[in-house]
């Protein structure tokens, strides 16, 4: 099994490794305006939208970039409010779904138009059709493709001199979705319809269950408070299942661009555990790929368009050394199991809360991923991971979504991670620090911090205030070290737009819909808004040549260094709150506690 | 009068080290330590944990009063540790200028009414000096302000300002004619128009560098500054966040204590990068100071650090690369004159030239051609050299004897008419691709042979050469001589490139393309002609012998006008470069060790398990954190020498510059603190 899971993870790796480099040499051709195989096919549409939106393809400033950015977000979140509000009157709904609730529509447009698709609501009982097309996948498009041109942006900055203009965002938002998010979607939605993927608009189907189930319910737990654990005197009755409700509904095509715009915004609430998002082995190593597809090419995109190759390896080897790391710990941790369940016949790798057609091995693969990337879709239960496993994801968010990270987003938080590792490196050779012959000085410095550091505050700030007020405890189900990796892990996918959750935490009420609501927007745009301004700021630069005494950034050195800022930088941020949470679990849980 | 070097004081001297701890407690002052974020917070910290003391010593719960007290005591010590690396930097600077606004006190100074030695004069307190006067200062008196010599020659003691006793030449006209108020003049007497007001000398703005008081933040050292105060807001936030955590967890399992607020600053401040935030200011400052110690002065902070980063440096060819000045060794007449009639005429065209190498031709047609010549007739009037015309001579007879540059002289002969006998380019020719500078002589439209001027190479500039290009440096060469001369020269000295015939706007225009290419350009010079290209370098380096207009447009000035100083200036401001940065990456390696000290001390009481993160098996809860603590302090001073002297700089590839860097601050940054920390619990330990 191990060797299996083994030669899983390196044919990942290689495969990963060989679409990359083309996929992202196309989308640096494509934003550079070149002729690429698809602009035969897509070129005419292109201009149509051009002509038919009235947009001048002109540069624009960092100012004026910025503003069409968070302008076109904004009619973004606005539409996807309006719809959840509205979707009881409007068509395309066979299962009668009601008029969302303000706070769940507030936090559900905010998720997904800040690319984080953290999910409170349950989308086979909640959403109509009609607002998971043309609301929440049409945002997975718009969101990722968000992300993508502000790291284009930042990229034109670093290759540009002496100039202020950083490109236009309508026309590198348009080429985004035209050029790579719709083909590469279409592409992967047929091939998860060949693999029993569902797409349709039926009414949700009712089969009886070929063996009836048996289940001792629980009755709920009136008081709701935090000693609701203490519920094994709650008296039981049994229940007996024949029947069962299937959702149905367009999943294919959304499940696509879930993986493609690391949106993780799944049709149903299982997410891509449930065997119409996910239905084989197969199709988890597709989707597993497709997660990191347009993260990975971006480093090469980036290569190519600064002109120096080197540098976008180093980007994808830094963030590949991180995963690799990443992908064996957790992949350790749960092969390890938890000793309390071996005394239960349950020796062995631990599969509680993962799908059996995964295992352990395409479960922590995918876990990785997930977080690695800003993405959020799950094929496993993250809450149910062993205490140190489940620490890995949290601690991929934790790093700022910079191990590859969401489609744009993981770029630009890891080269504002460069900008502070060359600068203390550059002091360490004697040299006034640059990068790519810009010289960093005190307003890049500020702009990186910004970036870098922006994440770390809000899951600090929100989780104490989690912890403090009433309102936060009262929403906690577990109590102790895991309630607190619960809240922890609550924040840092949020706050880092990532979108997968621990569970555990009662999402119903005000305190948590309102606080991750406020950690996803402050989590995208303030970096967001910085990244830009760090475009205008080095685009203006002139460009200094290398030489003898340069910092080679593209140095095996500089990567270990990278990696090294990355890690110190989060470990110093959450050892602390780290130690309280999983560490502490993890200690507890091999004391035999 | 005359003042003798004064030996460099140690940087430890009892008596620096004294005046540092007042000027230390001085800095403690909030209104000036503000200044600094992160060690202004360690300062709160200081004080909460002192009120948290007194509020243990009247009785209230919480940590008794010997730790709060003992971690208060620990704070207060680590702000002072860095407040006293910054006076302790200053030290040495201030005694200097201690000793030079000495010298600047109670000078008379006689103002002449006019340029003219023999004009009527007033005695004038020196402060009441203005620009343009003129002043007369004869053997034994003190200069009394920045000036230029209009008449006269002296040897003139500078040692008030370079600390070397031994007079130098000053003297009109030349390279050589700017004096510095505060020196001396220790024979001779010399007519000097003042060209600086009371306030604004040399003497003036040297004081203010050397004293630290018109210091500014350099840009590098600000951006350094964002890392530090971003981390440290962090730190805060981690901090504050471990409270809430702790409470609830506490709450939670029904056991322990939350973290107190003593235990909170102390790791606060244990991560706060102190040790680069306490060190740095004492880096730039020493910075500066080593280079005073190396008679340089740099005008700005901003100019060192740009050094550090120079690609491409031009040297001016003579004097730095030659040594001093060109001397003629030879005559050659051509076009049928004879050695005789040349010898003649070129004595006539250079007696009225004052410039060394106008004295060589008087001297070698004196010497090895007997010339008798003495003076000049009545009524011949010289012809200065300009950097125009390129010329000079003697108008005497109703001729016109002149000297230049070959192409200078055929231009001047042509104009005049003539025509360049054809034997001209054979030895002008013979003698450039040797090496030396063919310079020709003509009276009138007849061009009556060529002067060998021979440069003579610094011993040792081909490896100083050797040195730059490895550091990543270009060397051009920059000559008034001809291509021919140049490339020989360049090709001798090893140097990359070079720039021959330059004229003021040559110079200019290639600091200007290699800074649009994104290149930092350094230039030395010296002459008037230098000032333009000086004032667009990026860093400019004057000598001190220089004229008054080259020493205005730099930002360095070479006191020993040595001028491969810049090697010197360039390795300082490396190594103020490199030590931030070497301290910045411990300071936050540091922070690794200190977390494992301090996290299992402060959560143990709620979580027993969390003894297995105490790796270094400190022996109490308390003990551990004030030995963190302890070790935070005293790294400090620890790391006060290598701030002063700043990391040693080899020249060598960057790549394997930043591994060696990385191996020692980084990988011993973590792991240094780990044995300091058990050491500090073994101790403390020792003591109950």
């Amino acid at each position: 099994m191990i060797y299996l899971d083994i030669f899983e993870f390196l044919a990942y790796l290689a495969i990963l490794t060989l679409l990359a480099r083309p996929f992202g040499l196309f989308m640096a051709s494509t934003y550079q305006g070149e002729r690429t195989l698809l602009t035969p096919v897509v070129g005419p549409v292109e201009k149509l939208i051009y002509r038919f939106c009235r947009i001048a393809q002109e540069e624009m400033n960092w100012r004026q970039y910025a503003g069409a950015m968070l302008a076109c977000n904004a009619v973004m979140f606005l539409s996807l409010f309006a719809m959840l509000r509205l979707q009881g009157l409007l068509p395309l709904n066979p299962q009668d779904i009601p008029n969302a609730s303000w706070p769940m529509a507030l936090n559900t447009a905010i998720s997904f138009t800040t690319n984080t698709n953290w999910q409170t609501y349950s989308g086979e009982a909640a959403v109509s059709y009609l607002t998971q097309m043309a609301g929440l996948t049409v945002h997975n498009f718009v969101s990722a493709a968000t992300g993508m041109v502000i790291a284009i942006a930042l990229i034109r900055g670093l290759a540009r001199r002496n100039t202020k203009t950083i490109g236009n965002f309508w026309v590198d938002l348009t080429r985004t979705i035209l050029y790579m998010l719709l083909p590469l979607s279409l592409l992967a939605a047929i091939f998860l319809v060949s693999q029993g993927i569902i797409q349709n608009f039926s009414p949700y189907q009712t089969v009886t269950l070929v063996q009836p189930m048996h289940l001792e319910q629980p009755q709920a737990d009136k008081e709701g408070q935090h000693g609701a654990a203490a519920e094994n005197k709650m008296p039981a009755t049994s229940v007996i299942i024949n029947e069962q409700v299937l959702p149905m509904g367009p999943v294919a095509s959304q499940e696509a661009i879930k993986e493609v715009g690391t949106n993780g915004g799944g049709f149903f609430n299982a997410n891509s555990a449930h065997p119409f998002e996910n239905p084989t082995p197969l199709t988890n190593f597709i989707e597993c790929l497709l997660i990191l597809l347009i993260p990975a090419g971006l480093t090469f995109a980036f290569g190519h368009m600064t002109g120096n190759q080197g540098q976008g390896k180093t980007l994808f080897l830094a963030m590949l050394m991180l995963l690799v790391i990443a992908v064996g710990c957790l992949y350790w941790a749960e092969s390890a199991g938890n000793p309390l369940v071996d005394g239960l016949g349950a020796a062995g790798p631990y599969l509680e809360g993962k799908e059996v057609r995964f295992g352990v091995g395409g479960s922590s693969l995918f876990a990785a991923l997930t977080t690695a990337t800003s993405c959020g879709a799950v094929n496993a239960m993250h809450d149910s991971l062993t205490p140190l496993g489940g620490m890995v994801p949290m601690v991929l968010m934790l790093l700022g979504e910079v191990v590859f990270g969401g489609v744009g987003s993981g770029l630009y938080t890891m080269l504002a991670f460069v900008v502070i590792a060359v600068f203390v490196a550059g002091l360490m050779i004697g040299r006034t620090p640059e990068y790519l012959g810009k010289k960093i000085e005190v307003r890049e410095m500020w702009l990186s911090m910004v970036i870098v550091l922006t994440s770390g505050a809000i899951v600090l700030i929100f989780s104490a205030a989690a912890l403090l007020a009433p309102a936060g405890l009262a929403c906690m189900a577990n109590p102790g070290a895991h309630g607190l990796s619960e809240v922890l892990y609550a924040f840092a996918s949020t706050a880092n737009n990532n979108g997968s959750a621990f569970a555990g935490l009662n999402a119903d009420t005000l305190f948590p819909i309102l606080s991750t609501s406020t950690a996803m927007l402050l989590g995208r745009y303030v970096p967001a808004v910085a990244v830009l301004a760090m475009a205008g700021a080095l685009a203006e630069k002139k460009f200094a040549p290398p030489s003898l005494g340069t910092l080679p950034t593209d140095s095996i050195p500089f990567t270990l260094w990278l990696v090294l800022v990355i890690v110190i930088v989060g470990a110093l941020t959450f050892f602390p709150a780290l130690a309280l949470g999983p560490i502490v679990e993890h200690l507890l849980m091999t004391g035999g506690r | 009068m005359a003042k003798h070097v004064q030996p460099p004081l140690s940087i430890f001297a009892p008596a620096l080290l004294r005046a540092a701890v007042a000027g230390a407690l001085k800095k403690l002052d909030p209104r000036i330590l503000w200044r600094s974020p992160v060690m202004f917070l360690v300062e709160i910290g200081g004080a909460i944990t002192l009120i948290n003391f007194l509020l243990a010593l009247s009785g209230r719960q919480g940590d008794p009063a010997w730790f709060s007290g003992l971690v208060s005591l620990w704070l207060w010590l680590t702000v002072f540790f860095g407040t006293f690396a910054e006076a302790l930097a200053e030290g040495r600077g201030k005694a200097r200028a201690a000793s030079l606004r000495k010298s600047r006190t109670e000078v008379q100074a006689r103002r002449l009414a006019s340029p003219d030695p023999a004009a009527p004069s007033e005695a004038v307190a020196a402060n009441l000096l203005r620009r343009d006067d003129h002043i007369l200062v004869s053997t034994g008196e003190l200069i009394a302000g920045d000036g230029e010599v209009v008449s006269g020659a002296a040897l003139v003691n500078e040692a008030a300002v370079t600390g070397e006793s031994a007079p130098v030449v000053r003297e009109s006209g030349g390279d050589r004619s700017a004096v510095t108020g505060g020196t001396t003049v220790t024979s001779g007497a010399i007519v000097v128009r003042i060209t600086a007001n009371p306030g604004e000398t040399f003497l003036d703005r040297m004081i203010g560098m050397v004293e630290g008081a018109k210091r500014r933040k350099t840009p590098n050292e600000m951006a350094l500054e964002v890392l530090l105060i971003a981390l440290t807001a962090v730190f805060l936030l981690v901090v504050a966040n471990l409270r809430p955590l702790s409470v609830y967890s506490a709450g939670v399992t029904g056991q322990g204590e939350a973290v107190s607020l003593t235990v909170l600053v102390a790791l606060f401040v244990c991560l706060a990068p102190t040790t680069i935030a306490a060190l740095l200011p004492a880096i730039g400052i020493a910075g500066m100071d080593r280079l005073f110690q190396k008679n340089v002065i740099a005008l700005s902070g901003r100019a060192i650090e740009a050094a550090g980063d120079v690609n491409v440096l031009l040297l001016d060819k003579t004097g730095t690369i030659t040594l001093g000045n060109r001397e003629a060794v030879d005559f050659v007449p051509v076009g049928g004159h004879t050695e005789e009639e040349l010898v003649e005429a070129a004595m006539i065209a250079s007696l009225g030239d004052e410039t060394p190498e106008g004295r060589s031709i008087v001297i070698l047609a004196k010497k090895e051609y007997k010339q008798r010549m003495q003076r000049l007739p009545a009524g011949a009037k010289n012809v200065a050299f300009s950097a125009e015309t390129r010329l000079s001579g003697t108008d005497t007879g109703g001729k016109r004897y002149r000297k230049g540059a070959t192409d200078s002289i055929v231009g001047f002969v042509q104009k005049l008419g003539g025509r360049p006998p054809r034997d001209l380019q054979g030895p002008a020719h013979a003698i450039a691709k040797g090496g030396g500078t063919p310079l020709a002589v003509c009276c009138e439209a007849d061009i009556l042979g060529v002067i060998n001027l021979k440069d003579i190479l610094k011993g040792g500039i081909q490896e100083r050469f050797q040195q730059l290009r490895s550091m990543g440096i270009r060397t051009v060469m920059i000559t008034g001589d001809n291509p021919h001369t140049a490339a020989a020269i360049a090709a001798e000295a090893q140097v990359d490139d070079f720039l021959a015939q330059a004229t003021p706007e040559d110079k200019l225009r290639l600091i200007r393309e290699n800074q649009q290419a994104g290149y930092m350009v350094a230039m030395t010079g010296d002459g008037t002609n230098d000032a333009p290209a000086l004032a667009q370098a990026d860093v400019a380096v004057a000598m001190n012998t220089g004229t008054q207009p080259a020493r205005e447009a730099a930002n360095i000035i070479d006191l020993d006008s040595n001028p491969t100083k810049l090697l010197d200036i360039v390795e300082i401001g490396k190594q103020i470069l490199m030590t931030r940065g070497n301290l910045t990456t411990f300071s936050i390696a540091n922070d690794v060790a200190k977390y494992f000290a301090i996290i299992p001390a402060a959560l143990i009481s709620i979580y027993p398990e969390l003894d297995a993160l105490n790796i270094m098996r400190l022996a109490s809860p308390r003990s551990a954190i004030l030995a963190a603590v302890i070790f935070n302090a005293l790294i400090i001073p620890l790391l006060i020498p290598l701030a002063l002297r700043g990391t040693k700089y080899r020249p060598m590839p960057a790549e394997k510059m930043l591994i060696h860097s990385l191996l020692v601050y980084g990988v011993g940054g973590m792991v240094v603190p780990f044995a300091g920390i058990k050491v500090i619990d073994l101790l403390t330990g020792l003591f109950g």
